[in-house]
């Protein structure tokens, strides 16, 4: 009896200490659509040459919603995946709950500290611990238009929302639609948060939703914004509500509308389409915002787990997707850039190039904020409340400017 | 002859049904039991159990999005319920007429219940949508001044639900109607009949008022679907524009799932629960009494 309880326990040491160099690493995701899988299949393929298996997790749709909602019964249940999608302050919301695991160890001896904006680190860190690790940066307030119909209606590219009416009206007048848009909260709040940066700037911009100051909430310059907000709307058509955003990026890229504001996930459309940068579409910043940066960064979040084996996956998971290689092939797919600072951008249009110089600039400048609409500057609580208020705004006329700005503070303020 | 305790006919039912027994106390009761506690918890991004009163109700009144599901639920309801019932009633009638083919029409009409409600939804929304369906339609044709956008106008949405809703179940209603007008003792109207009644008068004063315990199964059935609908209002508008298609259902998933706030989202769950209670519980009381009586 007691030498077959000795040979079990070593065949369960020897089981244990074999898997201590070959983690099974299961990562919650949800790049499901074509280069998004690609990249998926990438970063699987580079752990297995670690000699790590890779368990698949992946929920698709509804931007990560239904994703996020699988990960919460997982932690209730005390069956956390190795790693998972979660971004911005959600890590914050995660790291509350005490369940997440540091990856300081590896983040020192790669030293992020030099490798990343201080912005991006910052986020990625829990109470000053690593916890989380970056996968691409994009940028969300850019301009996407299509010159073909500018030169039809003889308007020019707009660089401020003065200008931005002036060719509006024109290009409405020519016959097209100005401004391509999707009528669905998340889309009204994307071009909401151009207007404030436009309109208010940075620093308002960062009192207001990332502060959550009260005067900068409800006081005059966010009355004006939502003015500019929803005189877009008279350039928008009628089919608008409801629409799927890549359905109005297919807008531009049929010359049936001019412009399209949003994040540049957009140029994955373009690029489908077989258009090229700068001659079938130019991406600019959107008015009003040359100078500043809205971020929107991906990142994986470690969970803490049982045994030696899952922080050893965890580290080589974070250290694979920090590396040059995934970086370039991931963002090259998805139409981002990577986040990790000086690498090369040979290999990225023109479009991604733009986007990279500035991000490196606007860090430096202290332009570079965190995009509200995205989630990367408030709680989901928060971020919820002002999508309500914006998007009632935008759809219902007899709201005054006022009486919004008033509603998005005791709003924010109830959702705290 | 008093039966045995070991007589299989006393215990096996009791052993048959307390697996349903016990399932449905855990997973029925036992949840609502957890959802009010939660409820009545600070529980945001996961369930917590620290006691916060009534905090999050305060929270769930003063929020103007649940005011308008609220509002939505009501209106979409009632005239969901009123005219499933009537068109279901009509359809009912007119094929109560012994037509030919009937067979097939029948078919026709109930062939919307086998669709589900996302199908539903989607095809009306493409129907609806004024730059790709109707409206477009009709100015093609010609008619420049046709104006049909209740979908994306936030004050008329919520009635593009009604029209989609009413679509999909008033088959079911009709075929429910035609089954208790099948069930009516022929003899009854042969002799209306006979003493010269007209076919109006026999459907007034003999069939409808027979149709009683048929309308009450509907009503239930209606009231269920419209309290519940979130699929239908998902599909078709996405609860927008803006919020103004919220239901209480889709206010419940927004809050609780998506924006981690998983008190306030339970607080508006039990208000539902409170709804469905307000109904069932006269219901319940009623159908107690008359069978004691």
């Amino acid at each position: 009896m007691k030498i077959i309880k000795t040979a079990v326990s070593a065949a369960l040491a020897a089981a244990v200490s074999f898997s201590a160099q070959a983690a099974e690493v299961e990562v919650l995701h949800w790049w499901t659509s074509g280069g998004e899988a690609a990249s998926a299949a990438e970063l699987k393929r580079m752990l297995e040459e670690r000699g790590h298996t890779w368990k698949d997790f992946a929920v698709a749709g509804g931007g990560g919603e239904s994703a996020m909602t699988v990960l919460k019964t997982r932690v209730v249940s005390g069956n956390a995946p190795t790693a998972a999608q979660i971004k911005g302050p959600s890590i914050q919301e995660w790291g509350d709950e005490g369940v997440l695991a540091d990856i300081d160890e590896l983040a020192e001896a790669e030293g992020w500290d030099d490798l990343l904006p201080e912005v991006v680190a910052e986020a990625m860190k829990y109470d000053g611990h690593y916890v989380a690790v970056p996968v691409n940066v994009h940028r969300v307030n850019w301009l996407w238009s299509n010159p073909e119909v500018f030169e039809k209606a003889g308007a020019e590219l707009p660089t401020t929302w003065d200008e931005f009416f002036v060719a509006a009206d024109k290009i409405k007048a020519a016959g097209f639609t100005a401004l391509a848009h999707g009528g669905q909260p998340w889309q009204d709040a994307t071009t909401f948060e151009a207007v404030a940066l436009g309109v208010g700037g940075t620093d308002f911009y960062t009192k207001a939703f990332v502060d959550l100051d009260a005067d900068a909430l409800s006081g005059e310059t966010m009355v004006k914004v939502l003015e500019t907000y929803r005189k877009t709307r008279q350039y928008t058509d009628a089919g608008a509500p409801g629409r799927d955003w890549n359905l109005a990026t297919a807008m531009v890229i049929n010359g049936e509308a001019a412009m399209q504001i949003m994040g540049d996930w957009a140029k994955g459309e373009f690029t489908a389409a077989g258009k090229v940068p700068g001659k079938d579409y130019v991406c600019s910043a959107a008015p009003g915002t040359l100078d500043a940066f809205t971020f929107n960064i991906d990142s994986f979040v470690m969970f803490a787990l049982d045994g030696e084996d899952a922080s050893e996956g965890q580290a080589d998971l974070a250290s694979t997707i920090l590396s040059p290689a995934f970086q370039e092939v991931f963002n090259l797919n998805k139409g981002s850039i990577p986040a990790r600072l000086n690498l090369p951008m040979d290999k990225f249009d023109d479009c991604a190039k733009l986007s990279g110089a500035d991000f490196v600039a606007t860090a430096e400048t202290g332009k570079l904020v965190p995009s509200m609409a995205h989630g990367m500057s408030t709680f989901s609580s928060v971020q919820g409340a002002i999508f309500d208020v914006v998007t009632e705004f935008y759809n219902d006329e007899s709201i005054s400017a006022e009486a919004a700005a008033r509603k998005m503070l005791s709003a924010v303020q109830s959702a705290q | 002859m008093s039966r045995s305790k070991f007589d299989p006919q006393v215990w096996l039912p009791k052993l048959v049904l307390a697996p349903t027994m016990l399932i449905t106390l855990v997973f029925i009761y036992g949840f609502v039991a957890w959802n009010a506690y939660l409820s009545f918890s600070k529980s945001r991004m996961l369930p917590r159990y620290d006691w916060a009163g009534l905090q999050q109700y305060e929270r769930l009144f003063s929020n103007d999005r649940w005011w308008v599901a609220a509002q939505n639920l009501f209106i979409f309801g009632a005239l969901f319920i009123v005219f499933c019932l009537i068109v279901g009633l009509l359809l009912a009638i007119f094929l109560d007429q012994r037509i030919r083919i009937e067979g097939a029409i029948r078919t026709v009409y109930l062939y919307p219940m086998a669709l589900s409600f996302v199908v539903t939804g989607t095809a009306w929304k493409w129907m609806l949508n004024p730059e790709l369906g109707l409206q477009k339609l009709l100015r093609d044709w010609g008619f420049e001044n046709f104006t049909f956008d209740w979908l994306v106008n936030p004050d008329m949405a919520i009635y593009t639900v009604v029209i989609a809703g009413v679509w999909q179940s008033s088959g079911f209603v009709m075929a429910l109607f035609l089954a208790g007008m099948r069930g009516i003792d022929d003899s009854i109207v042969k002799a209306a009949q006979v003493d010269g009644a007209t076919l109006p008068t026999i459907y007034r004063r003999i069939i409808l008022p027979n149709l009683g315990p048929v309308l009450f199964s509907a009503l239930i059935v209606l009231t269920h679907i419209a309290i519940k609908s979130f699929d239908l209002i998902v599909a078709l508008t996405g609860g927008g524009p803006g919020f103004s298609t919220d239901v209480p259902a889709t206010f419940v998933y927004a809050y609780a799932f998506t924006r981690g706030q998983i008190g306030v989202g339970s607080a508006a769950s039990m208000m539902m629960l409170m709804a469905v209670v307000a109904i069932i519980i006269p219901y319940l009381y009623s159908e107690l009494r008359e069978k004691r009586a």
